[in-house]
Order: C-alpha cells, then sequence, then structure tokens
C-alpha cells in the first residue's frame, strides 16, 4: 500500500461534534434536576447500559437501510429469535448460571451468546435470499413484506416455546452491584456497558480501517458508483445483513438477561425503539444511532425518574425535537 | 481501425419513458470520440447504458469482441471501463487516498502511476487526506477522473468533464485527456463545448432526441462551418 507523504497542513475538514456533545450535556443538566448525585450516577449508569444494548440492536439496521435503501421492519424478529435462542443454552445448564463463580458463568453465557448470534445471523441470510431480494427498491412491498415476517417469527416462537413468559435469571455473580461509597453500580449494567463498548469500536474499526468498510462506507453514500467502480454491492449487503442480524441476536440475549425474561412480544416492541433510535442518528449514520441509542435511554431513565408520566410518550417527544433540529437525523449521510 | 466499443440499434427505456431510440455508433480503439448534444438528448443515458446502470431494453453492446448488454454492472467495469459520471459521483465520506483505493480494486495503489496523476493534478496530493468532501468542484471532478485512470483502463467513458470549471481547470483537464490517450486509452467523452471538445477529439458524434445524426472525424467538422452551424444548432445552442 502507498503512503505519500502527509501533505503540508491543511485547514481540517470540520468535524461536526455537536450530537456527540449532546448526550453529556443531557447528563450534566440533568444532574441539577436529580439533586442526588448516587441517584444520578446510578440513572446515568443505568442509561448508558440500556444505551449499549440498544445501539447493539440498532447498529445492523442501520447500514441495511443506508446501504440498499431497505426498511426492515422485521429486525426485531432477530431480536427475539437471539433470546430465545440463547434459552436453549442458559436453562438447561441452569447449574451453572447459579454457581457463584464467574468463570462457570461466563463459560454458559458465552456459547449462550454465540449460539444466539449464529441462529439469527443464519435466519438473516435466509430472510434476505426469501423476503427481501423479492422486494428490493419497493418500499410499501418491503414494509408488508418484513411486518409479515415478523408476525410469523412471534408466532412461530409462540408455537415452539408456548405464549409464556419464560424466566431468564442472571447468572449469580453478575447479580447484584459494586458499591462505592453511596453509590451502587449493577454489575450486570457494567458488562453490558463493555460488550456495546467492544461492539461499537469493531464497527469503527471495521468500517474505518478495512476495504471492506471502506466499500460500505462508500456503498451508503452511492451504491451505483461502487457498482460501477467493479464491486457487486449485493454479496456486501447480505454480508451486513447477516452481521447486523447476528448483532440484533446478541442484543437480544442481553437485554433478555437485563430483563431476566423473555417473551416473543420483545420483538415486536424494541422494533419500535430500534427504529426511533436509527431515524434519531440518520439513516445509515453508525456515529448516529449510537448517539441516539444513548439519548433515547438516557430521556428513558432521567425521564422515567423525574416525569414518570412521560415514559410512554418520551421517546416520540425526542425524536420529534431532534427532528425539528436536523430533518434527517443527528448525521445525514446517504444523499437520498 | 478496428472499434473497441460498438453499439447497435440500442433503445433504452428509463421507466415507461422510452430514452434511446435505436443508437448505432463505434468507437475506435485507442482515439478520443466526442459524443455532442444539446440537454436532454440522451448522451448521460447512452455511457449508462453501456455501464449497465440503464440496461438496454434491446439492441447490441459490444466490448472487444464480447456481448455486455446483458452484463451486470460491476462484471462489465472489470472487463477494464472506467466511468466518470456526470455527477462525479466521489465518495465524500472518504479521503482521496481511500477513494482511489477502492477505485484499485484488487490492485494497490501505484507509486509512479500516482505520480503521473498528481502531474496534472497537484491539488490531489495536496489533500490526499482530506475527505473528499471537503474538496471543490474542480478537484472533486479531478479526483472523480482520477479514480477512473488509478489503474491502466481500456476504456474511459466520461460525463461532461469540464462543466462549471475554471478555464484553468479545463485546460489541465485537456492535457490530461491527451495523456491518458497516449498511454493508449480510448476515450468516450460527453462535452457541450464545441471549442473544447474540437480540441480533444479525434472524431465526433451527435446524439439527437436518442438518435446518432452525425458522426465523422473531428478534424473535417472543424473544417466544415456550414455543418457546424447545423449541428450546432442541434447540438450546442443550448449550452451558449
Ligand atoms: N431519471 C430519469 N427518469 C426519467 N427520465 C429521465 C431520467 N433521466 C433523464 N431522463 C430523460 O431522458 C432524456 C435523456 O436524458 P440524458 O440525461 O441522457 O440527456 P443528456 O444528453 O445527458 O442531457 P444533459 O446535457 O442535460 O446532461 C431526457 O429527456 C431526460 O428528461
Ligand atoms: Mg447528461
Amino acid at each position: 500500500m502507498t503512503d505519500l507523504a502527509a501533505p503540508e497542513a491543511l485547514p481540517k475538514p470540520k468535524r461536526d461534534l455537536l450530537p456527540v456533545l449532546l448526550p453529556v450535556i443531557l447528563a450534566l443538566a440533568m444532574a441539577p434536576l436529580i439533586g442526588s448525585a448516587s441517584s444520578w450516577v446510578t440513572l446515568t449508569v443505568a442509561s448508558l447500559a440500556m444505551g449499549m444494548m440498544i445501539f447493539i440492536m440498532a447498529s445492523g439496521l442501520t447500514l441495511v437501510f443506508g446501504l440498499m435503501d431497505v426498511l426492515n421492519f422485521g429486525h426485531g424478529a432477530f431480536i427475539a429469535v437471539g433470546a430465545y435462542v440463547a434459552t436453549l443454552v442458559l436453562l438447561p445448564l441452569a447449574g451453572w448460571v447459579q454457581a457463584d463463580s464467574l468463570l462457570l458463568n461466563l463459560a454458559v453465557l458465552a456459547p449462550a451468546a454465540l449460539l444466539a448470534m449464529a441462529v439469527s445471523g443464519a435466519l438473516g441470510l435466509v430472510v434476505e435470499r426469501v423476503l427481501i431480494l423479492a422486494v428490493y427498491g419497493q418500499h410499501l412491498k418491503q414494509i408488508l413484506m418484513t411486518t409479515g415476517g415478523l408476525i410469523v417469527a412471534e408466532q412461530a416462537l409462540y408455537a415452539l416455546w408456548g405464549p409464556q413468559i419464560i424466566p431468564l435469571p442472571l447468572p449469580t455473580s453478575l447479580r447484584g452491584s459494586f458499591i462505592i461509597g453511596d453509590i451502587a453500580i449493577a454489575k450486570y449494567r457494567l458488562l453490558a456497558m463493555l460488550v456495546g463498548l467492544v461492539v461499537f469500536l469493531g464497527i469503527q474499526l471495521v468500517l474505518n480501517r478495512t476495504k471492506i468498510g471502506l466499500l460500505i462506507r462508500a456503498g451508503v453514500e452511492n451504491r451505483e458508483m461502487v457498482e460501477a467502480l467493479g464491486y457487486r454491492i449485493r454479496r456486501l449487503f447480505l454480508g451486513v445483513f447477516m452481521v447486523g442480524s447476528a448483532l440484533a441476536g446478541l442484543g437480544g440475549t442481553m437485554w433478555a438477561l437485563y430483563r431476566e425474561q423473555v417473551h416473543a412480544s420483545m420483538g415486536n416492541d424494541l422494533t419500535v425503539l430500534v427504529f426511533i433510535v436509527v431515524i434519531i442518528g440518520g439513516l445509515g449514520s453508525i456515529g448516529g444511532c449510537f448517539i441516539g441509542a444513548l439519548l433515547v435511554a438516557m430521556v428513558a431513565n432521567y425521564g422515567g425518574f423525574l416525569v414518570p408520566k412521560l415514559a410512554l410518550v418520551s421517546n416520540i417527544l425526542l425524536m420529534v425535537a431532534i427532528l425539528m433540529w436536523r430533518p434527517r437525523g443527528l448525521y445525514a449521510v446517504t444523499s437520498r | 481501425m478496428t472499434d473497441l466499443l460498438t453499439l447497435s440499434g440500442v433503445h433504452t427505456h428509463i421507466g415507461s419513458y422510452h430514452v434511446l431510440h435505436g443508437v448505432d455508433f463505434g468507437v475506435p480503439a485507442g482515439q478520443t470520440t466526442m459524443l455532442l448534444g444539446r440537454n436532454g438528448a440522451g448522451k448521460t443515458t447512452t455511457l449508462r447504458t453501456i455501464m449497465g446502470l440503464w440496461p438496454a431494453s434491446s439492441g447490441q453492446v459490444t466490448l472487444a469482441g464480447q456481448r455486455i448488454e446483458q452484463r451486470a454492472t460491476p462484471d462489465i467495469a472489470r472487463l477494464g471501463i472506467g466511468y466518470v459520471p456526470e455527477s462525479m459521483a466521489v465518495f465524500s465520506d472518504l479521503t482521496v487516498k481511500e477513494n482511489l483505493i477502492l477505485a484499485a480494486r484488487d490492485a494497490a495503489l501505484d507509486d509512479s502511476r500516482l505520480e503521473w496523476i498528481f502531474g496534472f493534478f497537484p491539488a490531489l496530493r495536496r489533500f490526499w487526506l482530506s475527505r473528499a468532501g471537503s474538496l471543490s468542484g474542480g478537484q472533486k471532478q479531478m479526483l472523480s477522473i482520477a479514480r477512473a485512470i488509478v489503474e491502466p483502463r481500456q476504456l474511459l467513458l466520461i460525463d461532461e468533464p469540464t462543466k462549471g470549471l475554471a478555464p484553468a481547470i479545463v485546460v489541465a483537464l485537456i492535457e490530461c485527456f491527451a495523456e491518458i490517450k497516449r498511454r493508449g486509452a480510448t476515450i468516450l467523452l460527453v462535452e457541450q463545448n464545441f471549442n473544447v471538445a474540437q480540441q480533444i477529439g479525434d472524431s465526433v458524434l451527435v446524439i439527437d432526441n436518442g438518435r446518432i445524426v452525425h458522426r465523422g472525424d473531428m478534424a473535417a467538422l472543424a473544417k466544415d462551418t456550414a455543418l457546424q452551424e447545423h449541428l450546432l444548432g442541434l447540438s450546442l445552442e443550448a449550452h451558449q
């Protein structure tokens, strides 16, 4: 690879940092309203953890839209399927889950998450080939097709696992909190933040440092030109769709453990949330999706604490406010 | 002189709109062929049809003896075509370098070839690590052309490269196209400015209403003022 000498000092193109500051500003602005420092820390950590999980679930969706203009209203199916598949490992090995050993706990969590990702990813392959391929470039049909797919998936989960809520206890060593002074930080939330951060950095690394990543970013902006340069964007899209589905499965597993329960309706509920995040972030923008997920989680947590009655509409209000400020979301990437 | 590219009886529809009505022409190997025509005549559609972006609904497109009208765009590109679209279509979120890395496909960037490109487009060296979105219009055009020539390609399709550019940049582009030809590439170039077209072209095609209405030597057309008037009326009036 060529590495020609860096050019002489240039006026660096301005990076648009305002959206990045938004969560920070929001968190700081909430501090005086919330009053107690320990509540503020708890709520902020809860927001970050929840935001990271939502980000993991939403990241694939934003790339799928950005790259191929495909509206996948069935994305939540991958989330729910991931959670159910994880129970296939977590419930039979309940002994390891309950053991008071971090090693044993992780030894069951890791394969559960990996299996969830594998099955969701494979399901993504089938869905892309069977459902999405047939409705390329037709938004209305995409919405009908993928919404239908979500209903079928939900009913299939009911048929296989029954309609009842499946309790999914957290592994013993991830229960409880670290106590620092009068501040309590839930252990599982820390883990969720860690995993979310790893996924975010991993995606950034791929997008910015690999040729596949360059192609994805170029394709989000102008897929015709990517093809005119000689790349088959359909294959790239299939890959992105599968990885996005697998991440949704991972997010679903993490979410189920966070809620300590699995239910087929989670796919439906989370689809709405994930779409709000993707729209707030700007369709196709991973950075925007990350910030959007944090904002949604913060509004849910701070809002739920300060004005519980607003909880149901807070996400919508946030979306309206952001779109009034930036009609195409925090970061507008696609030219469409 | 054999033709590297031929179109025969090519019809193209955009949706239900019939744009090309039986386009026939050949592009001689190793030459620069100018495609002229007034706004909306079908120049861009012709180039997009060759690239498979708006595939021909009937007729034949042949590149170096191979039929390509049924092939997918990436496969057509990989036969060795560099395409510079009217909109330039640089990837604005990527740096100049990254744009060229993608354009080079499987090959690594070749230093001596880059030096050759920097020779006529020094701005690209200066902005090597800047986002393409931060470049000026002329610099984006340079990048778009650089993308098409970063590796040797047998055929270049270039759509109105001088549109809206300052005269100094136009001079650089003319020099660049001459250099590319000297290195053996064949060029099909859309240009509305006859003055510029005259300096670049070996042969000339005029398209109107989706049909080729004139084909011949550029030198002959440059001398024949009466024909020029007639074709200019058809092709260039809207531009003046
Ligand atoms: N996306 C489109 N959908 C429908 N019709 C189109 C589209 N793009 C172009 N056309 C029509 O096709 C015809 C040919 O357009 P084309 O862009 O090929 O012309 P052109 O010769 O390149 O013109 P210009 O000099 O303005 O670039 C025009 O009548 C135009 O209105
Ligand atoms: Mg045009």
